[in-house]
């Protein structure tokens, strides 16, 4: 018995389940943005997948550049974090509500 | 050893590594969403980083295992540390519900995502014949990955460093206390 691409696209969809359930429950936002990692991460792994499916690099290159974005994201995202939580003192998403109407 | 019989003692070994992994990714995310405390929930996510990377491993992409390693389970996951300490750990995390009825109905939207991708996958949506990477890693991954990252992929490389450089200056500025 073999590991077919199946098992790792069924592993991928699980993980990012996992991660869309976590954004919605948890408050924190700092977990919130690991679950966003997490999603990240399924897809990549479902990326590399395809790229040996088709027995092509460029999934691999894809997922590379994934990652780029990830790491700009997380960077720019956890700056926002730190400026909000000097002016509220808290971290929770439900803290941050000025334009709600 | 014939090549028929290596190749089942790979596939054994494939079949092993992948048996023991995956169960431990899936925990590890789940204990990662429930965990009361963030640095927990930091920790946890660096072994389902782990997990990942070996996948990659045995998917014939040891580039991107490499670099999951050294930027996610490293560089990535010590700036959340690193945010999650200066900012403070909150023990407690509010537990009231803003949105009624928020909690289960985010439990059920996501089951039902994975329902019908699941539901993809057995439809044979993505029903591929096992292929290998032989041909395209000729001569190691990672020089292959380095020869199409700088031919067909230039152009997006030079952006993805321009990306960067502009993330890097947005979080000077951000991090920077307002007169």
């Amino acid at each position: 018995m073999r590991v077919g691409p199946g098992a790792y696209l069924l592993l991928s969809a699980i993980l990012f389940a996992i991660g869309v359930a976590g954004v919605l429950i948890r408050r924190n936002a700092i977990v919130v943005f690991m679950c966003i990692e997490l999603m990240l991460n399924a897809v990549n792994l479902s990326f590399i997948t395809f790229a040996k499916t088709n027995g092509s690099l460029d999934g691999q290159v894809l997922a590379f550049f994934v990652m780029v974005v990830a790491a700009a994201e997380v960077v720019v995202g956890l700056g926002i974090l730190v400026a909000i939580f000097r002016k509220r003192s808290s971290t929770s998403v439900d803290d941050v509500n000025l334009l709600k109407g | 050893m014939t090549p028929l019989l290596a190749a089942t003692a790979s596939e054994r070994a494939e079949l092993l590594v992948f048996v023991v992994l995956a169960p431990l990714a899936v925990v590890t995310a789940v204990g990662m969403v429930l965990s009361r405390n963030a640095v927990y929930s930091a920790l946890l996510l660096v072994v389902n980083f782990f997990c990942l990377a070996g996948f990659y491993v045995l998917l014939e992409a040891q580039f991107v295992a490499a670099v999951q390693v050294i930027v996610y389970a490293g560089a990535i996951m010590v700036l959340f540390l690193f945010v999650l300490m200066l900012l403070g750990v909150e023990s407690q995390e509010a537990l009231t519900e803003t949105i009624k009825g928020q909690r289960p109905a985010a439990v059920l939207l996501s089951l039902g995502l994975l329902v019908a991708v699941v539901g993809a996958l057995a439809a044979g949506v993505f029903d591929a014949a096992p292929a290998s990477l032989a041909t395209a890693n000729e001569g190691g991954n990672v020089q292959a990955i380095g020869r199409i990252l700088f031919t067909r992929y230039t152009f997006a490389f030079e952006i993805a460093g321009i990306l960067l450089v502009v993330a890097a200056v947005g979080a000077l500025v951000l991090g920077k206390r307002q007169p």
